[in-house]
């Protein structure tokens, strides 16, 4: 290293940014603005590592960063073009896992998998599709499941525990048989405590958990990412203020 | 070198066998109730499989939540959720202790004279055939477990006989003793394996020399991880003791699941009292009261055997309250069972399964050496390292370090397996050349050496005088041959199918990833990869070596790119060299014309 790295500072793309004592890497660069591409990070829920959109090279090595601490003096490249690329090919895996269904899924511009396809331009799925049979749960009144759109980010899981502090989720299975399970009696979502307005029934980034009798409402065209990019609203999300301010 | 043949009988007693396989694995009596996992084998043993009732009622005994009871049982792949047979037969899939024998498929010659479907339960309940990665027992041909058992060394007059005990329902303990020995044969030793050890001679020495002394004497020997990565054991020890934390624990890692490795299998058989010593002697250091082995549930058939000299070692005072009369040095050992899952070797996995849950690698750092069992400090160590660390403090550090190279002191104990004439283990000085090892175990005509397992490297002739050791070729023992007759891409693609079905979901790049790369794989087997195929699988296998979670990520495609380098003619020689449809379009029709009970020539397509 060529100079002394001041204290508390980290350089993402030659950018230096301030952290302070205890903050992943991307926990600095969301409060510095520096966007990082991520689907199973949440500011305010604790940080899982699954999806692996967030890869970052330090000094050559791959990290996840919302997982790794930031460290004086960590020299990161972030948006580069091989990192990019590595994250389309992400985006595309996730995508041939599940049963995609983007023109004719509710979640369509408001879905996070599919903004994140637009905004690393990712134009076809590049791997034959899996197709999974996975089970639909349409048992509670108010909100669906469907296993098919499901990417195991966890977010749901995370926020039923951290948040709505109910348990509602788990993730079971090895592999690709991992799958989303539901911690009731019957497995069934209806015989779940959730709730419609919990966290957990509103935080997936996909079509897996939707609420019902409110489709369409916002038409296709005027939905979050016809208008913005993910870059752009992922800067401005951080569950901890919007859900004290509830 | 002399070669020294020796051979060690661990005689199974069917009667004793099945006996155990019933009883209920010992636990601490601190402990308020058995390991999870425990409690699940039990169900499962009981009603043949585990019930959506049985893990409502486990998750209000253990008052956990619902779903955690249902992501271990679905995690493991010794608990099912269907039953299994009363006769439940696991082959191995590994390439030496495989069912496919001599070109021979004995699983399918077994399902067909049972009449049953591998993977599914026969209607009458009788019996189900699954495979299952390597048991262990790769010095001992095609090889299954029946009920936990072990039959080794199957041919197809065996597979036979067993169809017909299988179809009468005849009793385990009719069937023929003899099939159910497993020897274990060291066609080489050295400083391990040579040397006798008596119990409590380790532990005498350390209560006499102190924990600063004893830890020195590890220290200076240079002692390095047995299970690969190399990290050096005294260091370890030397962090944990330093964490501050409740309670310390040491963990001995015997869940050997890489493929073609069988050493530990020896080692718990012969050598448990050193493995014991070493995991007190730890303990003396950082302070630890409790210890845990965690057994890979493919060697349940050693829980007797291990609980025998667990129990002998109290009585000798070598283990429980006062060791060796000391007023404050509390230690005991208790055994944990694995359920089949190869990632709980990684020692986060590990320890996440320790602790009742799915064997989901942690995020590191922190690691375990800080915060491990219950998030306190713990040492996790091969079990090679701990019988090495009794052994150096016997014999102390120069004995050790007199042996082997620079940077990797001491022996390393091999489990040498597949096309050779002498297949067991070998013990040598770490820096003895792998043509050594081939000489002396009669490999003849060696096309391949997978060294380390499918997570390890594969090397061909050209590289043969490369040494075994840290600076080199490093290794958790596994020694795979593979002769010229051998097709690779039949080896890459079994090892592929491994990582596939290991693999524990929990991130993207191996998850989906080691999927991909089995597809592609098969895909260039069955005549339809193209010259693009090559290039995909470099770029997964990139992907998925730079960016995954865990150790199981970042080795599962070494193989791989191995192999397009070394024998890229593996891979290559069968693509086309024109497109072809990946997929065959005639087949994908056949759901189609079996839900119209069509088969005429005009539901296909040529």
């Amino acid at each position: 290293m060529a100079m002394q790295a001041k204290p508390n500072t980290i350089s993402i793309d030659g950018q230096e940014i301030a952290f302070t004592a205890g903050q992943t890497i991307m926990d600095a660069a969301l409060a510095a603005k520096i966007y990082i591409p991520h689907l199973c990070h949440y500011p305010g829920l604790r940080p899982s590592g699954n999806c692996r959109l967030c890869v970052v090279e330090i000094s050559n090595r791959s990290t996840a960063a919302c997982i790794t601490p930031a460290v004086t003096g960590q020299e990161i490249r972030n948006n580069t073009p091989e990192l990019n690329a590595i994250r389309k090919t992400i985006t595309q895996m996730l995508f041939v896992e599940g049963n995609h269904i983007c023109p004719s899924c509710e979640k369509t511009g408001n879905c996070k998998l599919q903004a994140m396809g637009y905004y690393l331009g990712m134009l076809d799925d590049h791997f034959p599709q899996f197709y999974q049979r996975r089970e639909m749960d349409a048992s509670h009144a108010g909100i669906l499941l469907d296993r098919s759109r499901c990417i195991l980010c966890d977010l749901c899981v995370r926020a039923s525990r951290e948040v709505d502090e109910k348990n509602v989720f788990a993730i079971a299975g090895r592999g690709t048989d991992a799958h989303l399970i539901v911690n009731s009696s019957t497995g069934k979502l209806g015989d779940s405590t959730i709730a419609v307005t919990d966290l957990a029934a509103n935080i997936c980034p996909v079509g897996a958990i939707l609420i019902k009798e409110q489709g369409y409402q916002v038409p296709i065209g005027q939905r979050i990412y016809d208008l913005h990019t993910i870059r752009e609203t992922a800067l401005q999300e951080n569950v901890t203020k919007e859900h004290h301010e509830k | 070198m002399s070669f020294v043949d020796s051979i060690c009988h661990f005689n199974f007693n069917p009667a004793i066998l099945i006996s155990m396989m019933n009883q209920r694995p010992l636990h601490h009596s601190d402990s308020p109730r058995e390991h999870l996992l425990h409690r699940l084998y039990t169900l499962q043993q009981e009603f043949l499989h585990i019930s959506p009732q049985a893990m409502q009622q486990v998750a209000a005994e253990y008052q956990l939540s619902l779903g955690q009871v249902v992501s271990v049982v679905e995690f493991y792949s010794f608990f099912y959720t269907q039953p299994c047979g009363r006769f439940h037969i696991l082959f191995s899939n590994c390439t030496s202790c495989g069912y496919l024998s001599d070109e021979q498929d004995l699983l399918h010659l077994l399902c067909q004279l049972l009449q049953v479907t591998s993977g599914k339960t026969r209607h009458d309940g009788c019996v189900s055939v699954h495979e299952t990665s390597c048991i262990g027992l790769c010095d001992h041909g095609a090889s299954l477990l029946v009920n936990g058992l072990p039959i080794t060394r199957l041919t197809e007059e065996k597979i036979t006989q067993i169809a017909q005990l299988v179809a009468s329902e005849t009793p385990l303990l009719q069937w023929p003793a003899e099939w159910f020995e497993v020897h274990n044969t060291a066609h080489q030793r050295s400083l391990l394996l040579t040397e006798y050890f008596l119990p409590g001679s380790a532990m005498q020495k350390a209560l006499i020399h102190g924990k600063d002394e004893t830890l020195a004497e590890i220290l200076r020997s240079d002692l390095r991880g047995r299970g690969g990565a190399g990290f050096g054991t005294g260091k370890k020890w030397q962090l944990c003791q330093q964490a501050p934390g409740h309670a310390h624990y040491v963990v001995c890692n015997a869940d050997e699941g890489e493929p073609g490795t069988f050493k530990d299998r020896m080692l718990l058989c012969d050598h448990a009292d050193a493995l014991f010593e070493g995991m007190t002697l730890c303990a003396f250091i950082i302070g630890a009261e409790q210890g845990f082995v965690y057994l890979r549930g493919e060697y349940r058939y050693l829980l007797t055997h291990l609980h025998t000299v667990l129990n002998r070692r109290r009585q000798q005072r070598l283990l429980g309250q006062h060791i060796l009369g000391q007023p404050a040095f509390h230690f005991d050992i208790e055994i944990v069972i694995g359920a089949g899952a190869y990632i709980c070797g990684e020692e986060s996995a590990l320890v996440e399964s320790l602790e009742g849950k799915p064997g989901i690698p942690r995020i590191r750092p922190p690691f375990p050496v800080t915060h491990g069992y219950q998030n306190q400090p713990t040492v996790v160590n091969n079990v090679e390292t701990l019988i090495a660390a009794a052994h150096i403090i016997v014999q102390g550090s120069a004995w050790f370090k007199a042996v082997g190279t620079e940077e990797s002191s001491g022996t390393k104990i091999l489990s040498v397996s597949g096309d050779c004439q002498l297949p067991g283990i070998y013990e040598y000085p770490f820096g003895v050349r792998v043509q050594q090892v081939l000489d002396d175990c009669h490999a003849h005509n060696v096309q391949a050496v997978q060294i380390g397992g499918p997570a390890g490297k594969m090397i061909g002739a050209a590289d043969f005088n490369r040494a075994i050791g840290f600076e080199d070729l490093s290794t958790g023992g596994s020694f795979l041959i593979y002769g010229q007759h051998r097709d690779l891409l039949a080896v890459h693609r079994n090892f592929a199918h491994f990582f596939a079905h290991e693999s524990c979901g929990f991130c993207t790049p191996c998850r989906v990833g080691t999927q991909l790369l089995k597809n592609n794989l098969d895909k260039i087997a069955q005549g339809r990869g193209t010259a693009q195929d090559i290039t995909e699988i470099k770029q997964l296998s990139h992907l998925i070596r730079h960016h995954s979670h865990c150790g199981l990520g970042y080795t599962a495609a070494n193989h791989v790119l191995d192999g397009l380098q070394t024998f890229p003619q593996a891979l290559e020689a069968p693509l086309q060299q024109h497109f072809s449809a990946q997929f065959d379009l005639d087949q994908s029709l056949e759901s189609a014309r079996q839900i119209t009970h069509r088969d005429d020539a005009s539901a296909h397509l040529d």
